[in-house]
């Protein structure tokens, strides 16, 4: 088969899946985040009542397979669907993409969660002292000293796991999803040209390398200090 | 790299050593199928209307506790089975990113590029339709009417898994390579220890102590991606369990029972791998 017969076939259903792993990654990355926030704060509080749950939560999500947890969810709704239909919680459960999402955010949240602890004690301990010392409240603190440093320090390794996210965002593809690798995967057990997998790769490496430049610059906008010491230096 | 062609020899030495594992693994795991099939065959199935727990789970042809450990055992046989070829391969790809000449270092980087960049179920996909559609078509050029030959997903899942596991590891055993002090590797050289003894007794021993926490997550991620071949249908853990819920229709707990397992797998990991951390860098700790 001609590779540019494919390529023409196969494109406007390679863009289709793109935007499908694109929305899948950007939602789940994005809720992941904001799950992250409060679990890394709890994670290093050192109050043990706080921390053991979030260590929990870690160890589950980063110690078992995405697959076995988008089963889990997906299929193990099914077991009380009752229960949720009374609960009237049915309707998100029933659409895949709803339980693609929550499951892939729960799992990069975790991750996330490691990262973000990372950058949280990364923070000079003089900072805390100073702003402490100055009078500032714990929530004017964490706004104005610690997490502005923290997720600079954090932001490479966040990065990190977006990228692991594009990747692992194929797996919504064995519920039903059309991403690039339900489109590929389908074309392939229609026409058997190896070709389309050789183009849903090349798509990934497109869009995870777009995605590591993006990543840069945004960090070089974020630590505008950098520019100067590179002046500096030369 | 100088110690290239050694290493190739090495990485021959393994598979070569793999091959009875992967055997031994799919024969033994044929007869615990066959000998379960057996014993449904043999025994009349008691009327069970409301399964218990116990009964869910129990060994024999009413539960599904020995599907479920026969899945487990070829998980864990596939991820035993991968980690000496992918460790093998990492330090291929090590070598060659290291090389002195240009073009090797492109081959190593670009390899490890590709395979870390794509997803490890596309990766897998590649590789089982890939080395089925060659071989068939070799097969057909030999003989237009050749049987449909396809290649086992045990293979293939070894391959693909192994292929994303070298890219990672790769880059693990090169941080620690660089990372050798050189001067103990002139040393050895200076008290006339051949290329192979320098690397088996000097840099060995630092590059396992260095590269133990990277290659230990990769591990663990490993076992992890183990899950992917159940699309492939090969019968590991998750699709023990997904043959279990087809039939229980109770997904929660058997999915659950399998999440279970692996975290279980990966939690006693993460636990030898520290005390194996802690075993290699003992002349290390600091006070």
């Amino acid at each position: 088969m001609d590779v540019t017969e494919t390529f023409i076939r196969f494109w406007p259903k390679l863009l289709d899946g793109a935007m499908m792993t694109i929305w899948l990654v950007f939602a789940s990355t994005l809720i992941g985040a904001v799950i992250a926030l409060p679990a890394a704060i709890a994670k290093t509080s050192g109050n043990f009542l706080l921390s053991t749950p979030v260590q929990v939560y870690i160890s589950f999500f980063r110690g078992t397979p995405m697959l076995a947890q988008l089963f889990l969810v997906y299929y193990g709704a099914g077991q009380f669907r009752e229960e949720l239909m009374d609960a009237n919680l049915w309707w998100f459960f029933k659409e895949p993409i709803n339980c693609a999402i929550l499951t892939f955010a729960l799992n990069t949240g975790a991750y996330q969660t490691e990262s973000l602890r990372g950058g949280l004690m990364g923070v000079a301990a003089g900072e805390v002292e100073a702003a402490r010392a100055i009078g500032m409240s714990w929530l004017t603190m964490y706004r104005r000293i610690i997490l502005p440093h923290a997720y600079r320090i954090a932001f490479p390794a966040l990065g990190n796991e977006v990228i692991l996210m594009i990747k692992a965002s194929s797996i919504a593809s064995t519920v039903t999803i059309f991403d690039i690798m339900n489109y590929t995967s389908e074309d392939y057990t229609q026409n058997f040209d190896f070709f389309v997998y050789l183009l849903a790769g090349m798509a990934y490496l497109v869009m995870t390398t777009a995605f590591v430049n993006l990543w840069r610059m945004l960090e070089r906008k974020l630590n505008p200090q950098w520019a100067s010491m590179a002046i500096q230096g030369e | 790299m100088k110690y290239l062609g050694r290493m190739v020899a090495f990485a021959v030495v393994v598979v070569f050593l793999s091959v009875p594992a992967e055997s031994i693994a799919g024969l033994s795991l044929g007869d615990a199928v066959k000998a379960g099939q057996e014993k449904a065959a043999q025994q009349v199935a008691p009327e069970v209307i409301e399964q218990t727990l116990m009964e869910l789970f129990a060994w024999g042809d009413t539960g599904w506790g020995d599907e479920l450990a026969v899945g487990f055992g070829l998980t864990v046989a596939l991820s035993i089975t991968t980690l000496p070829i992918g460790i093998v391969l990492g330090f291929c790809v090590a070598g060659l990113s290291l090389s002195g000449k240009k073009s090797l270092r492109v081959i190593g980087l670009t390899y490890s590029t590709v395979f870390r960049g794509l997803p490890e179920l596309l990766t897998l996909f590649l590789v089982y339709n890939g080395v089925n559609q060659l071989l068939n078509s070799i097969a057909k050029s030999f003989d237009v009417n050749a049987a449909f030959v396809e290649v086992s997903p045990f293979a293939a899942g070894v391959t693909a898994l192994g292929l994303v596991f070298g890219a990672y590891s790769g880059e693990v055993l090169r941080g620690a390579i660089q990372a050798l002090d050189k001067g103990q590797i002139e040393a050895g050289f200076a008290s006339g220890m051949n290329r192979w003894t320098v690397f088996r007794r000097i840099m060995l021993p630092h590059i396992w102590r260095l590269a133990l926490p990277g290659l230990g997550n990769l591990w663990v991620n490993l076992v992890k991606d183990t899950a992917l071949v159940s699309v492939i249908a090969l019968e590991d853990l998750l699709r023990m369990t997904n043959l279990a819920v087809a039939t229980t229709k109770l997904p929660f707990t058997f999915y659950c029972v399998a999440c279970l397992a692996y975290w279980i797998v990966c939690f006693a990991s993460e636990r030898v791998i520290a005390r194996m951390e802690m075993r290699v860098s003992r002349g290390f700790r600091r006070a």
